[in-house]
Parts: C-alpha cells; sequence; structure tokens
C-alpha cells in the first residue's frame, strides 16, 4: 500500500511537471488559434528550436542556465515576427487547406534544417548543478529539476493570466478572440496584435522546450512526434481559451504519465482514445466556446 | 484539363488520359532496373488517388489517411506471415475489406464534426493506429517491422520474381482498376454531390442532400482503396514496417498529391511519379536538402501555385491558346 | 382550408436573448404571404427554424399537418419546403446548370448513383435547362456562378429552389442588394411562379411586398405584431410607428 501510494504521488508529481511543459508550449497555439483563426501546425517547431538555442547558447557559447533560458524565449519569439510578417500574414485568409499545407511546409524544413545543423540524435539535457539531485519536499525526494519546472511553469501562468486579465494588450486580445470585425470596427489594430501575440506565444513555446528538454527530448523529429499533444490539448481545452488547455494539459501529462507508467504495454492508446472520446462529446474542447 | 464531373461533362476517354498507362508500359520494356521504384510509384499514385476523392473532390482535410493505408498493410502482412494465407488476391481483398471496415466506423465518428476538429480527429485516428502497431509486437513486429511475408504466385501462375517484373505488372493492373473506379465515381451524380459537399455544403443540406451519409461512404470508399494500395505495398517488399502509419507518413501523401495538383485525378498520378523519382535521385545524393527542398516547395506551392504541377500546365497551356 | 404551414407557439431563445416569441403562423395553399419588421425583428431566424436549421426552444411546426419540429432539413426539403437564402449560397465554382441539376437530382433520387455518369441523365439536365429558361437563364447555363453579375446570381438562387418542385416556397430577400434593373426581373420571376405553391417572402423594400403579397405578417423583436391583408397593414398606426421609430435613428 505504502508504494503504491508513493507510485500514486510520484506520477501525480512528474505528471504535473509535464503537464506544465505542455501548457507552456501549447498556449501560445491557442491564442493565436483563436485570435487568427490560422491552424498553426509548425507550432511544435518552436518548441524545438527553443530546445536548440538552449543547448547551443549552453554547450557553445557558455551562457549560464538562466540567460539561457531568455536567450530561447528572445530568439525564437523574434524568429517568429519575421516568420509572420514575411509569410503566415499572406495566409491569414487563405482557406483551411492552405495553411495546413503551408505549416506542414515549414515543418519540413525545420526538421531538415535541424538534422542538418545538429544531427539526428537527442540533445542531451545540460543542467546546472544547483538544478541537478534531488529536492526534499513534505518528507519525500523530488528530482530537484522537476521541481524546478514546475515551479518555474506555475509563475510564467501566473504572469501570463495577469496579463491577459489586466493590461490593455489583454482586454484587446480577448475582443479580438471573442470578435475580430468588432474589434477592429472600434480601432484595434489587429495586424500589430497579431504579431505581437504570435511572438509571445512562439517565445513561450520556445521556453518550454527549453525547459522542458528534459520530459520531451529534443530531437529534428520533435515537432512530428510532438504535434499531436500539442493539438490535443488545444483542441480539448478550446481553442482561444486560457483556462481550458491548463486544465486539458494537466489532464494529459498525469493520464499519459499514468498510462505509461502503469500500463506501458498500451503507451498513448488511451491518451488518443480519450481525446477521441472527449472532441466527440464536446467537438469545441471541454472549455471552448460553442459556436 | 479538368475533370470536374457534373451533369454537362463529357465522360469519353480523352487521348491524354491513354498516355500514363503507355508511359508505364514503355517503362516495364525500357527500365527493367527501376521496377521496384516503378511499383512503390503506381502504389502511391493508387493511395493519392484514394485521397483525393476525399480531399480533392469532397473537401474533407484530413492529415490521418494514412491510417487506412498503414490498416491494410499490416492486415495484409499478418495474414501472410501469422496466418499462412499467402493468396495475394485473398490478402487483397482483406486489406481492402479492413480499410472499409475501419474507414466507416472511424468515418461514422467524426465525420460529425468539421474545421480543426475533424483535423484533429484524423491525426488522432492515424497516431491511435501507429501506436498499436507499435506495441502489438507479437503480431506486427513492432518497430522492427512484419517481416516473413509470404506471397504465393497470383492465381497460381504469375511468381513474385527478383526483378520485380510480377510486382510491378501486378500494381499496374491494380492501379487501372482503382482509376477506373475512381474515375466512374467522379462522373456520376454521387461525384457531382461530392463537388456540391465541397464548395457549400449548407446549400446542400437546403437541397434535401443527406450530407453525413454521402461523406461517410465517400470516406469508407477512400479508405478501402488505401487500404488495398497498402496490401499491394507490404506484397511488393515483402515488408510492413511503421512508417506506414503517422502524421508523417500521412503528410508526405498530402504533399505528393498538392504538388500533382489535387482535384482533378491525374494530379494523384503526376504527384508522386515527380516526388518520388526525385526522391530516389536527390535523396541518396543529398539527403539533408531532400526534406529542405520538399518544404521549401510546399510553402511556395501554396503561395504562388495552389493547383500543383498541372495547374501550371493548365495555365501554361491557356497561355500559349490565347497567343495562337 | 387546412395550412400547408403552420406554427403555433413557436420560440427560441439564446440565453436571456429572446429571438421568437410565442409565434402562430399560417401559411395557406398558394399562399403570397410576406413577412416584414424592422431589422433584428427574427426573421431569418424564424425561417431558419422552418427549415430545420436552427432548432425551437419550443412550440410546434407543421407542414401540410405533419409535425416536422423534431426533422432534419434533408427531411423536409423532401417533403416539399423550399428556401432561398439571404446572402446567395451557391456552388460558386460549378456552372449555372450544375447548381440546379445537383438539387434535381436529389429530388429524383437519383444523386446518390455511382455507375451512369451524370450527364447520361438527360432527364434532369432537360429539366434543369427548361427551368433556367422559364428564368431566363438558358443562355448562362453553362457559366459558372462566380462570373455571373450578381443580379443573375440571386436568379440562380431563385432556381435552385424551384428545381426541388417546393410545395412551400421561402424567399429570404429574393431582391436584396440587387441593382434595380435586375430586381425588376427579379420581381417578374415572382409573378410568374405557378399558383399552387405557397411562397412565404421576407422583404425590407415595400414597393415589392404591397405588389406582390396578398398577406402581410408583421414581426417585431420576436413577437407578430399584426397579420392582414397589405390594405389593413398599411393603415395600421402600429406598423407605422414601427417604421417610422426605425426612420429616426436612421
Amino acid at each position: 500500500m505504502q508504494s503504491f501510494l508513493a507510485s500514486i504521488v510520484s506520477v501525480a508529481f512528474h505528471g504535473a511537471a509535464f503537464g506544465m511543459i505542455l501548457y507552456v508550449i501549447s498556449v501560445g497555439l491557442s491564442i493565436t488559434m483563436g485570435l487568427m483563426g490560422f491552424a498553426n501546425l509548425a507550432h511544435g517547431v518552436f518548441a524545438m528550436a527553443g530546445g536548440y538555442v538552449l543547448t547551443t547558447a549552453i554547450s557553445r557559447f557558455g551562457v549560464p542556465f538562466p540567460l539561457a533560458l531568455v536567450c530561447a524565449f528572445a530568439a525564437v519569439a523574434l524568429g517568429s515576427v519575421v516568420l509572420e510578417r514575411l509569410l503566415y500574414s499572406r495566409l491569414y485568409t487563405a482557406g483551411d487547406l492552405e495553411q495546413v499545407l503551408f505549416t506542414i511546409g515549414l515543418i519540413f524544413i525545420a526538421v531538415a534544417v535541424a538534422r542538418f545543423v545538429y544531427g539526428t540524435l537527442q540533445k542531451p539535457v545540460m543542467l546546472p548543478p544547483y538544478l541537478k539531485g534531488q529536492f526534499a519536499l513534505l518528507g519525500r525526494d523530488f528530482p530537484a529539476y522537476r521541481v524546478f519546472i514546475i515551479a518555474f511553469s506555475a509563475v510564467m501562468i501566473v504572469a501570463l493570466w495577469f496579463g491577459i486579465e489586466r493590461t490593455r494588450w489583454g482586454a484587446m486580445v480577448r475582443a479580438a478572440v471573442d470578435n475580430r470585425a468588432m474589434a477592429q470596427s472600434v480601432g484595434i489594430d489587429t495586424r500589430r496584435l497579431f504579431t505581437l501575440t504570435f511572438a509571445l506565444g512562439s517565445g513561450l513555446a520556445g521556453l518550454g522546450g527549453a525547459l522542458g528538454a528534459d520530459i520531451i527530448a529534443i530531437q529534428p523529429t520533435y515537432p512530428f512526434e510532438n504535434l499531436v499533444y500539442f493539438l490535443i490539448v488545444v483542441a480539448v481545452g478550446g481553442l482561444g481559451s486560457l483556462r481550458g488547455p491548463f486544465a486539458a494539459a494537466l489532464l494529459i501529462g498525469v493520464a499519459d504519465t499514468a498510462c505509461k507508467y502503469w500500463l506501458p504495454q498500451f503507451g498513448a492508446f488511451f491518451i488518443y482514445l480519450a481525446t477521441i472520446g472527449i472532441l466527440l462529446w464536446r467537438p469545441a474542447g471541454l472549455f471552448g466556446r460553442r459556436s | 484539363m479538368n475533370h470536374r464531373g457534373g451533369y454537362s461533362a463529357d465522360t469519353r476517354i480523352r487521348w491524354p488520359e491513354w498516355l500514363p498507362w503507355l508511359v508505364a508500359l514503355a517503362a516495364f520494356f525500357l527500365l527493367p532496373e527501376y521496377l521496384s521504384l516503378g511499383a512503390r510509384i503506381l502504389i502511391y499514385i493508387l493511395y493519392a488517388l484514394s485521397l483525393d476523392l476525399i480531399l480533392g473532390y469532397a473537401g474533407i482535410i484530413t492529415l490521418g489517411h494514412s491510417a487506412y493505408f498503414g490498416f491494410g498493410a499490416y492486415v495484409a502482412g499478418v495474414l501472410a506471415a501469422k496466418a499462412g494465407v499467402t493468396d495475394p488476391l485473398v490478402q487483397l481483398v482483406a486489406a481492402a475489406a479492413g480499410g472499409a471496415l475501419l474507414g466507416i466506423t472511424t468515418g461514422a465518428i467524426i465525420l460529425r464534426t468539421r474545421g480543426l476538429t475533424l483535423l484533429m480527429l484524423t491525426l488522432a485516428i492515424t497516431s491511435v493506429c501507429l501506436e498499436i502497431a507499435n506495441k502489438a509486437t507479437a503480431l506486427t513486429g513492432g518497430a522492427d517491422g512484419l517481416s516473413g511475408v509470404v506471397v504465393a504466385p497470383i492465381l497460381g501462375l504469375f511468381k513474385f520474381d527478383l526483378y520485380g517484373k510480377t510486382a510491378y505488372l501486378y500494381c499496374l493492373a491494380m492501379l487501372f482498376v482503382g482509376w477506373a473506379l475512381v474515375r466512374r465515381i467522379i462522373y456520376s451524380p454521387f461525384g457531382a454531390s461530392l463537388t456540391g459537399l465541397r464548395e457549400n455544403s449548407i446549400r446542400m443540406h437546403a437541397i434535401g442532400a443527406p450530407v453525413y451519409w454521402r461523406l461517410v461512404l465517400v470516406y469508407t470508399l477512400s479508405a478501402t482503396i488505401a487500404g488495398a494500395a497498402g496490401a499491394l505495398l507490404t506484397q511488393t517488399n515483402q515488408f510492413v514496417g511503421l512508417n506506414v502509419l503517422g502524421f508523417e507518413a500521412g503528410g508526405e501523401l498530402l504533399v505528393m498529391l498538392i504538388l500533382g495538383g489535387v482535384g482533378r485525378v491525374y494530379g494523384a498520378f503526376v504527384g508522386p511519379l515527380v516526388y518520388l523519382l526525385a526522391q530516389d535521385q536527390l535523396a541518396k545524393q543529398f539527403p539533408a536538402y531532400w526534406y529542405f527542398g520538399i518544404g521549401v516547395l510546399l510553402v511556395l506551392v501554396v503561395m504562388f501555385a495552389r493547383g500543383g504541377i498541372l495547374g501550371i500546365a493548365d495555365q501554361a497551356l491557356a497561355k500559349l491558346r490565347s497567343k495562337a | 382550408m387546412s395550412a400547408v404551414l403552420e406554427t403555433r407557439s413557436l420560440c427560441k431563445s439564446f440565453g436571456a436573448l429572446t429571438v421568437a416569441a410565442n409565434i402562430d403562423f399560417r401559411l395557406e395553399a398558394g399562399a403570397r404571404h410576406a413577412l416584414i419588421g424592422p431589422n433584428g425583428a427574427g426573421k431569418t431566424t424564424f425561417v431558419n427554424m422552418l427549415t430545420g436549421r436552427l432548432a425551437p426552444s419550443s412550440g410546434r411546426i407543421l407542414l401540410g399537418g405533419e409535425n416536422i419540429t423534431r426533422l432534419a432539413q434533408a427531411a423536409r426539403v423532401a417533403r416539399g419546403l423550399g428556401r432561398t437564402f439571404q446572402i446567395n449560397t451557391l456552388f460558386r465554382d460549378l456552372s449555372v446548370l450544375d447548381n440546379v441539376a445537383l438539387g434535381v437530382a436529389e429530388r429524383r433520387g437519383v444523386a446518390g448513383r455511382m455507375w451512369r455518369p451524370a450527364s447520361g441523365y438527360r432527364e434532369i439536365r432537360d429539366e434543369s435547362m427548361a427551368l433556367l429558361a422559364t428564368l431566363g437563364l438558358a443562355e448562362d447555363a453553362p457559366r459558372r456562378v462566380l462570373d455571373l453579375p450578381y443580379g443573375k446570381q440571386r436568379l440562380v438562387e431563385i432556381a435552385i429552389a424551384l428545381g426541388l418542385r417546393p410545395k412551400v416556397l421561402l424567399l429570404d430577400e429574393p431582391a436584396a442588394g440587387v441593382p434595380s434593373v435586375d430586381a425588376e426581373r427579379i420581381l417578374q420571376v415572382l409573378d410568374r411562379l405557378p399558383p399552387d405553391i405557397a411562397i412565404l417572402i421576407i422583404e425590407h423594400d415595400m414597393d415589392l411586398v404591397f405588389r406582390f403579397a396578398r398577406r402581410i405578417t408583421v414581426l417585431v423583436q420576436g413577437e407578430v405584431l399584426v397579420e392582414g391583408p397589405p390594405n389593413e397593414i398599411g393603415r395600421d398606426r402600429r406598423v407605422h410607428q414601427v417604421y417610422l421609430g426605425e426612420s429616426h435613428h436612421a
């Protein structure tokens, strides 16, 4: 019984860490899909890029870990602005198929570049010494880095929610998600809003990818392998919503960890089945707005 | 030349439509070293035709069509390697039936949704299939794939030879059947209604069309053909691996079809031909650049050449005609 | 004379917002009935409920005496209910002929067939061409709809609905957005519609309404304000107030 309880705690803990990372990565996708109506399947590319920036910054340039995280965020955010201005913005009015194809093309390009520059193996995770080892919490030992992930993500999430709820930018985002035409007619510059929000969402994805390299391995096929998870979080949580994907991400994180721990022979099977079930029951997601 | 169907369409087979078959037969006699690549191209053309039916004509955007191809491939493989069923036509029919079964069950469930939700569900389905194939190692060989696929001579007469001659002609024959079927469907009243569904499904409801059942039906037909194509792949390679399933495989097929031109039958011929030929030549020499090139090509096609290669050909022909 | 189309206490609310309140409505055979009211009165919502695009919160809809409240759109069409849309809802990339033929094929139960080519069904093509001819669109039959001027597209909208041989035809602002030259053609078409079809027309153009309708229902904020023949409605003070009130805002 003791060890069963212990494994529940362990699953919950690791599941929460996974879920937090999923959320940090996917929240940007939810906002941009709700805001721009653009299905950016290439979102995983930004997360992967963040992971590679972190690795390169630490191992090639000896940048300390905290600064490297900031670099991951900034570099990906900046890169996404360039992509958005040059390419994405031309397709806002295009059909669904065009958007899907375009983003798949981006994935192919990113995967090829990653393979070329970094090779096909997974990037090893280089943690600073103060984040290695165990961390004692309530009489149990947990991997320090995972504790850090949970704590840091929580802070990021609170800051994000605060930003959306309290700042003017956040108000504009909420207005535009709710009714884009209306937002434009009250003078909100939706173009700049899109770019800014896209940059923030992509930057967060990069940060999440970098932070979560321990959980979701950084390798060239990252955008292909993990797209399903990011999409599940957004689809189940509800497009354009903030809280929905959070609940979905935690749910998926814990459920996936639990399944992989107790029923490893089934792998992600149940997650996919559950996703199918949830989407059939609530096509707009658990917290999505029913149109 | 577009094969759009409709109530005033000319359904006679025009002479350019015989070209693909002539080229295929010529290749058989003139390029005997390339027959295994040739068979692969023929299989992917059949596979792309099945996708064109639902994507190009009915307008169902799916990333998960590989589920039905892969399912058919594994059905044939498992029958051949594990159940001792070696007759290729039986394997083929079983795979097609498997594709149909999976198609109708998944289609009936997911075609009640639209847009992102539908896209997401198609992705989830092929991911489930990949996961099952990955984990059920006793049956599928898991990540190592399933070898030991035994294929008996077709009709007891035509043995699968080492040069791939039988395989090539076999795939060509099956492609012909598949093509004839798809062409018939497109020109039929059912095909015309598919175009209506793609263009304006609200209107289709308002003219009394049973929209949901039409979508399920075309989806099932498409899955059947895809399943058959999957079996052909297993039979020609005498092996089936995980790369027939999942998002990456589904994405690649989508690229092939878009490259050729979607919604016009022969795009499904041109696309896989160009893609697989190029892949054969370029990917070996410059593997790093291959994926990059495909990605760039896809982005360019979306931005500037939505109709794919055949679309560009159309425009060029129109310019030539207006000058003449 | 029993009504061809009838609603009893039809209601629709979206949360706290009520868009239809206890609408009792009767459409007789061969009717020429207009539904008017200020913007936002709920006219299109009412039509959407009649056709099955929108489910009512409560109340009943009867077609030919049969309760169709829970029936799907396609089934209502099969029972003779046709409609046009306020904004053109056409198969833009298809020819005018195909636009009409798709509906004709559905009505004839042929649209699901997969074997014979569509163009082999001469009767469908002939019927569609004949229909287009009565609307003056015969020459435009092979042209793509999106290449047509807006006024002709509006006519195609009506043609599709007529191809269904409806017993009841719901026309949602058929002349909306059409330049007056083409509007006259549409009016002539409406005048020549078979007398046995019951027609409900939503319109803002009062000239058209008074020229066409034999009965008028005035809908305001989801409720029926008054119903009667045109001369009574034209004299009704409440109707004047509703519209005069409107013009103050304009």
